[in-house]
């Protein structure tokens, strides 16, 4: 692509740091239905999955996508349904006629792309923005149908500051939709004061209406559960009550708060399940939410002090503008898995020696679970008879699921999993210009780098787009015009979308070796059917948080 | 850097002076060098700015024997704009006084080299402006229609033909093209330094490295001009200042205003082929596509005018803009496509540069030149979009007549500095409107073509309630005016697929509004007129507009004047209706776009007497005009008063109640020769009249109705209008309007002299009509304007209006006819006999229709519906 030797290059390709997604499986995406057909189904389960773990150095075996995998007994039909469908799917595409095949229009790639963005803008206040985010664009793409993965963002209305979070379900939807439901109360409840928690008790003491906690910013299809509301704004209630009870009379951490908040929710979420409900339907509800699991990533933005407390993981990134206009990522979390040292030697110094071998098994805990620390995942927390007596006094339906009945192998000392998060304080600079929460499902297919560059340039308008200069190299009409043709096609897919969330969806789905999005590949990968798509991608779910520099700048005048 | 060096400095040898400082300035480029020669304390003409235009006004001037000018340039002579612009010389030019300009310079620059021994790198290479559509080709016909009328040869030619001329184009998509063979290049910068040496042999002192900081006005006339160097004291200075010409006009104490913008504009230069293209290919133009190419050392140079413009400088100088005019590839990449598209084989060809150049952008794409309404002795030639080398010779040659004559040999008003106000000085509108006209450049240029941004500046109080009501606007003068109301359910068709050189889809809109003017009664909101009072405590007021104005103003009072303010040639400097509102006022009432000129021109030639008051009344009255014979039931019902011709005779003026406003200024007449009134209301009232007229004028039948039905009924009348048909070189007798002219009375005016002359010599042209018979309304291309008229066979003149007659359900083209003498040439006086005895064609794109020629309206056709003492019409038959 260069087409002039040099240090003050003509071309500037951008190339790609990651390796590309499905080129290294198949010669050409271009090819990808053909090839599907004529290959033998082992070779593509495991090149599939080859490429969607790559970062994740983890072995080629057909579940690996999936946070938990089980053991070879194949006794577990429902987790077997990826391959027999995926056998079937390849099935009947032999038969299918040659010639069937279809792209989808770019419109149709864009209604699917934008179905769920969202965007919130913070609203300004005679002219001027006085919260240091200026709004944030969110969207999530299924992968799983439905799709497991959940996010959340509101505002504290009682305290200052914006929470906003993603959440990675496993083994089903319920736990990370009830996170994402209720994590957020927690933490305002948390960071209340202790007149304002005085003054909420009364309220409902008394019957009166109740001061708002929170104002959500949600997408139509964010949906609560309103049978669960009572029973979880009762769990709340004890909560609060235990706060004010305990009023320490210090003022409120936010570090404590997150920690609390998430401690103190994954353990209503294994008391309600041990407990259950007369109500049959929130009874298999409590049940669901506890057996299964879901990693938590939330920020907490209040001026200039952010605040991310993650379990799991999902990851948290901060974009960065260098001097000279190039922008930079910088991680505030660390995921919770076995490529983070430090977790792999927590999780050994918590239980005894004669475990460590089991304890982390083909990267995951206990052979299975991928995240080292989640909500849910009672399987993980509880001892044995524990399990054995609820799933037995639970619904039929519990029973008859397999998977509930599972005892982990080697599970000696419970609990093996915890819900606390890792918090990491971050100081907002003039430079930070976003934020970006997502599921391991973008991590896994872009670099943080890249990231922070797509990010960087949809939302400075790609004014930063490094400009062409000849100089004095040897440039022809033709080699020009062919470069600013595939310059003016990456600015165009910018400008297609109204949302960062989704040019980054956009990218991170389409993106080919050149790092610029192909329509093909956006396409095929768009159209693949429910079973097969989650071979190729994981749900992705993605919050960008767009700061605002001035008012940063100017909080750091003050202090100055 | 390339051409500069190119540049030979010779003409400097000429002058003993420039020889010294030469030597030293070469060495030392970046620091500040002392100047050896020191300003002069004085001089008659002090220009400022170097390039084409500054050089070309103090070459003109010099030879026209004005000797005592000092033209000053901030840095290098020719070192702006001049030094980048990519030096086409292209006749091909829509308007016509600009076509005159490119082929006065075409002819200048050819024999430039010659007389003053630098080399401009003149060469005749022709150049071939191409068409991807029909439209385009209907566009370029009717360009070579006028300049072969004025004996530039010129032919359009298949897209075979062209290929043979430029083997590297692409002919797939053309459907045809115009060659001019006689355009040129030039290289522009040593163009202007030959203007400069002959310039400077005249006796022209050229400062160098000197920046003018503002211009001294005193009593409305320059005095002199503070420079880094110090002061000089002239009479007259001329901004040349080209881009910073608007920054120059305002840093005066009084400023003026030159609406002029600048844009970034992009052309790329190759290294030569590996056969290096011959240096008489001819430039190839391809609007459609909008680049030009033209052979550069062996390769190309190729620029165009994007869609996308890129304008800087609105706030002003700016170092850090400055630094960054920079190539900019992704800019320049449609364009860059296009000229692939055009030439393939040039893929494989190297590129040396992408030059980035700023040109000066006008308002309505036209070049400013002229003098200062506010300054005396304040002359302004700038902002040439993008086409400085074309234009420069001619229009320093109209510049130095004009300041040695007083007027140049040629009507330039529509190039005049006056057809702008303050109005169009404010920088966002430039901004905008700069924006819209760089691309326009390559546009498609159809007839009744609107400026799309810039607009809803000054508008009529009823603005809201017309365009609710349908109105589609147009805009003249920054006020904005309605061509014709869209009847509810109906609609016409977008702003770009309207564009259309044959029927346009509002003609039965209009054919209905005009035949409700005829048959009931219309109303058109005229607020746009310019409107003037003149007053005094004595008899100052008559007095003066006596002298100034054609017609006998000493009426009674009541009476309305048609009138022509003409200048000393007896030419039409203005032509207005004058009301007299007592014995020591009138009411004035000029086109909209008089605003500024005819202002300056009251204001230079009434005495300083504090007596009389001119006062510009203009934002003060809404003007309604109601057409058709019905509009005297209408206006009688509303005020209770008897409008009758017996009460209310035609060209009377009145105060009175209409509803239940009062003080209204009645006038009966409608610009267009029907019967009816036009109301002047004070703006508060404007809603409450129109109001009332609306609702009375039901029962008469009633609509609203636009200016194009307007000029379809004036235009049917064989009413002139000035700045269409009318201009500073048309008299009276010219255009058959002796009775407005106060001859006989004994009383000495302005034009007196001339017109006596006229009277006994008879004229050199004649305002005639042109009915078209041959002509098919729906499948023929439309007229315009600037079409030539051929009388038996030959060219006699060109068209100056038209419109469709939907009375006569036939084309009318108002224009002049001239006499030629068939072997020399030149003009021989027009008489009734030579009008009447010749069989007519009027040339429309290369198309001649038969026409048939009038010197007096139809009376006829209208004489049912008008009232025995329509004093408008009958004027022109008494003559």
């Amino acid at each position: 692509m260069c087409v002039c030797p040099g240090p003050r290059r003509i071309a500037i390709p951008v190339r790609s740091s990651r390796l590309p997604l499905l080129s290294d499986a198949m010669p050409a995406p271009a090819h990808l239905f053909p090839l599907i057909r004529n290959c033998e189904i082992s070779r593509i389960g495991s090149t599939a999955c080859y490429c969607h773990h790559r970062h994740l150095c983890c072995l080629p075996s057909h579940f690996a996508h999936s946070h938990f995998r089980y053991a070879p007994q194949k006794k577990f039909a429902a987790l077997y349904r990826p391959k027999e469908n995926f056998n079937h799917f390849i099935h009947t595409r032999d038969h299918a006629s040659a010639s069937q095949r279809f792209y989808l229009t770019p419109p149709q790639v864009n209604s699917i792309l934008k179905a769920n963005e969202y965007s919130f803008k913070v609203p300004e206040f005679d002219g001027k923005n006085v919260s240091s985010v200026l709004g944030f664009d969110s969207n999530q793409l299924p992968a799983n149908a439905p799709i497991e993965d959940r996010r959340s963002a509101a505002t504290c209305l009682q305290t200052r500051g914006m929470l906003l979070g993603v959440f990675d379900g496993h083994a089903g939807c319920a736990c990370a939709q009830a996170v994402s439901e209720r994590l957020f109360y927690y933490i305002a409840v948390s960071l209340l004061p202790h007149e304002t928690l005085l003054e909420i008790e009364n309220a409902v003491e008394s019957g009166r209406a109740l001061l708002p906690i929170l104002q959500w910013h949600k997408h139509p299809n964010d949906y609560f559960s309103k049978e669960a509301s009572k029973l979880y704004f009762n769990s709340l209630r004890t909560y609060w009550q235990e706060l004010i009870d305990l009023n320490s009379g210090e003022t409120t951490d936010v570090r404590e708060a997150l920690i609390n908040a998430f401690k103190r929710l994954d353990n209503d979420i294994s008391l309600e399940a041990q407990v259950g409900d007369p109500n049959s339907f929130l009874n298999y509800l409590v049940l669901r939410v506890a057996f299964s699991g879901a990693t938590a990533c939330v920020a907490h933005v209040d001026g200039v002090d952010l605040h991310i407390a993650n379990t799991g993981d999902s990851r948290a990134m901060l974009g960065v503008q260098e001097e000279d206009g190039s922008w930079s990522a910088v991680n505030l979390s660390y995921d919770h898995n076995a490529q983070n040292e430090h977790e792999v030697e927590r999780v050994k110094t918590e239980h005894p020696k004669s475990e460590e071998k089991t304890l982390v098994k083909q990267d995951r805990l206990l052979g299975l679970l991928m995240p080292f620390r989640a909500f849910g995942d009672v399987k993980f927390k509880w001892s044995i008879e524990l399990q054995k007596r609820v799933i037995e006094s639970g619904p039929d339906q519990l029973n008859d699921n397999e998977y509930t009945k599972f005892i982990p192998p080697n599970y000696h000392t419970p609990p093996y999993l915890t819900a606390e998060p890792e918090v990491i304080y971050h100081k907002l600079r003039p430079q930070d210009k976003f934020l970006v929460l997502a599921t391991d499902g973008l991590w896994e297919t872009m670099h943080r780098q890249d990231v922070a560059r797509i990010v960087g340039e949809y939302l400075t308008g790609v004014h930063h787009q490094q400009p062409i200069a000849v100089g004095g190299y040897k440039v022809t009409l033709g080699q020009m015009h062919g470069l600013l043709t595939e310059r003016r096609a990456r600015i165009s897919s910018v400008f297609e979308d109204q949302n960062a969330a989704t040019h980054l969806i956009r990218h991170a789905v389409g993106n080919n070796e050149f790092g610029t999005v192909d329509h093909e590949r956006l396409s095929k990968m768009l159209s693949l059917p429910e079973e097969l798509a989650r071979m190729y991608r994981d749900d992705i779910t993605i919050i960008v948080v767009q700061f605002n520099s001035h008012v940063i700048g100017a909080c750091q005048n003050e202090e100055l | 850097m390339f051409l500069r060096v190119l540049s030979d400095i010779q003409w400097r040898a000429a002058n003993p002076k420039w020889r010294r400082m030469t030597s030293s300035r070469r060495s030392t480029s970046t620091t500040a060098e002392p100047h050896p020669v020191s300003l002069p304390a004085q001089a008659q003409v002090v220009i400022c700015g170097g390039g084409i235009t500054g050089t070309s006004v103090a070459y003109h001037l010099s030879k026209m024997g004005w000797k005592d000018i000092v033209l000053l340039e901030q840095g290098r002579l020719a070192a702006g704009t001049t030094r980048f612009c990519a030096g086409i010389v292209s006749t091909a030019r829509p308007v016509s006084i600009e076509l005159k300009m490119a082929h006065y310079s075409n002819k200048l620059y050819q024999q430039l080299e010659q007389e003053t021994g630098v080399p401009t790198g003149y060469t005749k290479t022709g150049s071939l402006s191409l068409a991807q559509t029909q439209d385009r080709l209907i566009s370029l016909k009717r360009i070579a229609s006028s300049l072969s009328v004025m004996g530039i040869p010129c032919e359009i030619i298949t897209p075979k033909q062209a290929v043979q001329l430029h083997p590297l184009i692409n002919i797939h998509d053309l459907v045809g093209a115009m060659y001019v063979p006689e355009d040129a290049l030039v290289t522009s910068a040593n163009v202007s330094l030959a203007l400069a040496t002959a310039a400077s042999r005249n006796g022209v002192q050229i400062h160098e490295r000197t920046s003018v900081s503002h211009v001294t006005v005193q009593k409305g006339r320059v005095t002199g001009v503070e420079t880094d160097r110090g002061r000089i004291q002239c009479q007259y200075f001329v901004n040349c200042a080209g881009q910073w010409a608007y920054e120059l006009g305002h840093s005066g104490e009084v400023p003026v205003h030159i609406p002029l913008h600048a844009c970034e504009h992009f052309y790329l230069l190759t290294h030569p082929l590996a056969e290096p293209l011959s240096s008489s290919l001819p430039t190839v133009v391809d609007p459609d596509g909008r680049i030009y190419i033209r052979n550069w050392q062996g390769g190309i140079l190729s620029g165009g005018f994007e869609k996308n413009p890129k304008p800087l400088f609105t706030e002003g100088r700016n170092q850090l803009e400055i630094q960054n005019l920079q190539e900019d590839w992704d800019h320049f990449g449609p364009l860059l496509s296009a000229l692939l598209r055009r030439m393939p084989g040039l893929e494989a060809l190297q590129i040396l540069q992408l030059v980035n150049c700023p040109e000066s952008f006008t308002p309505d794409m036209r070049c400013i030149m002229g003098e200062s309404p506010t300054a005396r002795g304040y002359f302004v030639l700038a902002g040439m979009n993008s086409a400085g080398i074309s234009y420069g010779g001619g229009a320093g040659k109209y510049l130095a007549e004009w300041m040695v004559n007083g007027y140049p040999s040629d009507n330039v008003w529509p190039l005049d500095l006056k057809r702008f106000g303050t109005l169009q000085s404010s920088r966002t509108f430039l901004r905008h409107r700069v924006m819209e006209v760089m691309p326009l450049m390559c546009d498609l240029k159809v007839p009744r073509w609107d400026f799309q941004t810039g607009r809803q500046l000054r508008t009529s109080p009823l603005y809201d309630r017309l365009d609710a009501q349908g109105a589609r606007w147009m805009e003249k003068h920054g006020f904005e005016r309605v061509k014709y109301f869209v009847p509810p359910g109906k609609d016409l068709l977008d702003l770009d697929h309207s564009k259309t050189f044959y029927k346009p889809d509002w003609f039965d809109i209009v054919g209905a509004e005009v035949k409700c003017c005829k048959e009931a009664v219309c109303v058109i909101d005229m607020s746009s007129f310019t409107k003037f009072e003149i007053s005094s405590t004595g008899d100052e007021a008559l007095e003066n507009l006596q002298y100034l104005f054609s017609n006998d103003l000493d009426v009674p009072v009541g009476h309305v004047v048609h009138t022509g303010m003409l200048n000393e040639k007896g030419g039409y400097e203005n032509d207005c209706s004058i009301a007299r509102l007592s014995k020591r006022s009138f009411f004035m009432i000029s086109p909209t776009d008089q605003q500024v000129h005819c202002w300056a021109w009251l204001k230079n030639r009434l005495p300083d007497d504090s007596n009389l008051t001119l006062e510009d009344v203009t934002w003060k009255y809404t003007a309604l005009n109601l057409i058709g014979p019905r509009a005297v039931d209408v206006l009688s019902e509303l005020s209770y008063a008897p409008m009758t011709a017996e009460h209310f005779p035609s060209l009377f003026c009145k105060e009175m109640s209409v509803g239940y406003a009062n003080g209204i200024r009645v006038m009966s007449i409608t610009h267009t020769g029907e019967p009816g009134f036009v109301l002047y209301i004070p703006i508060e009232y404007a809603l409450h009249v129109y109001n009332e007229v609306m609702n009375m004028g039901q029962k008469y039948g009633i609509r609203n109705a636009g200016y194009y039905a307007l000029r379809s009924l004036r235009i049917e009348k064989f009413f002139a209008f000035w700045g269409q048909d009318l201009d500073a070189f048309t008299t009276p007798m010219e255009c058959g309007r002796e009775f407005q002219v106060k001859l006989e009375k004994g009383m000495d005016f302005v034009g007196q002299e001339a017109l006596l002359e006229q009277k006994q010599n008879g004229v050199y042209k004649r305002f005639t009509m042109f009915i078209l018979e041959d002509h098919d309304t729906d499948m023929d291309l439309w007229p315009w304007w600037g079409e030539p008229i051929f009388r038996n066979g030959r060219y006699v003149g060109k068209t100056t209006s038209s419109a469709y007659s939907y009375t006569l359900e036939r084309h009318v083209c108002l224009g002049f006819v001239h006499n030629f003498d068939e072997k020399t040439g030149e003009e021989l006086v027009v008489t009734t006999d030579f009008i009447n005895q010749g069989e007519y064609e009027i040339d429309i794109a290369g198309q001649r229709f038969q026409a048939k020629a009038k010197l007096y309206p139809f009376s006829s056709l209208f004489t049912q519906r008008r009232r025995k003492d329509e004093v408008e019409l009958s004027g022109y038959q008494t003559e």
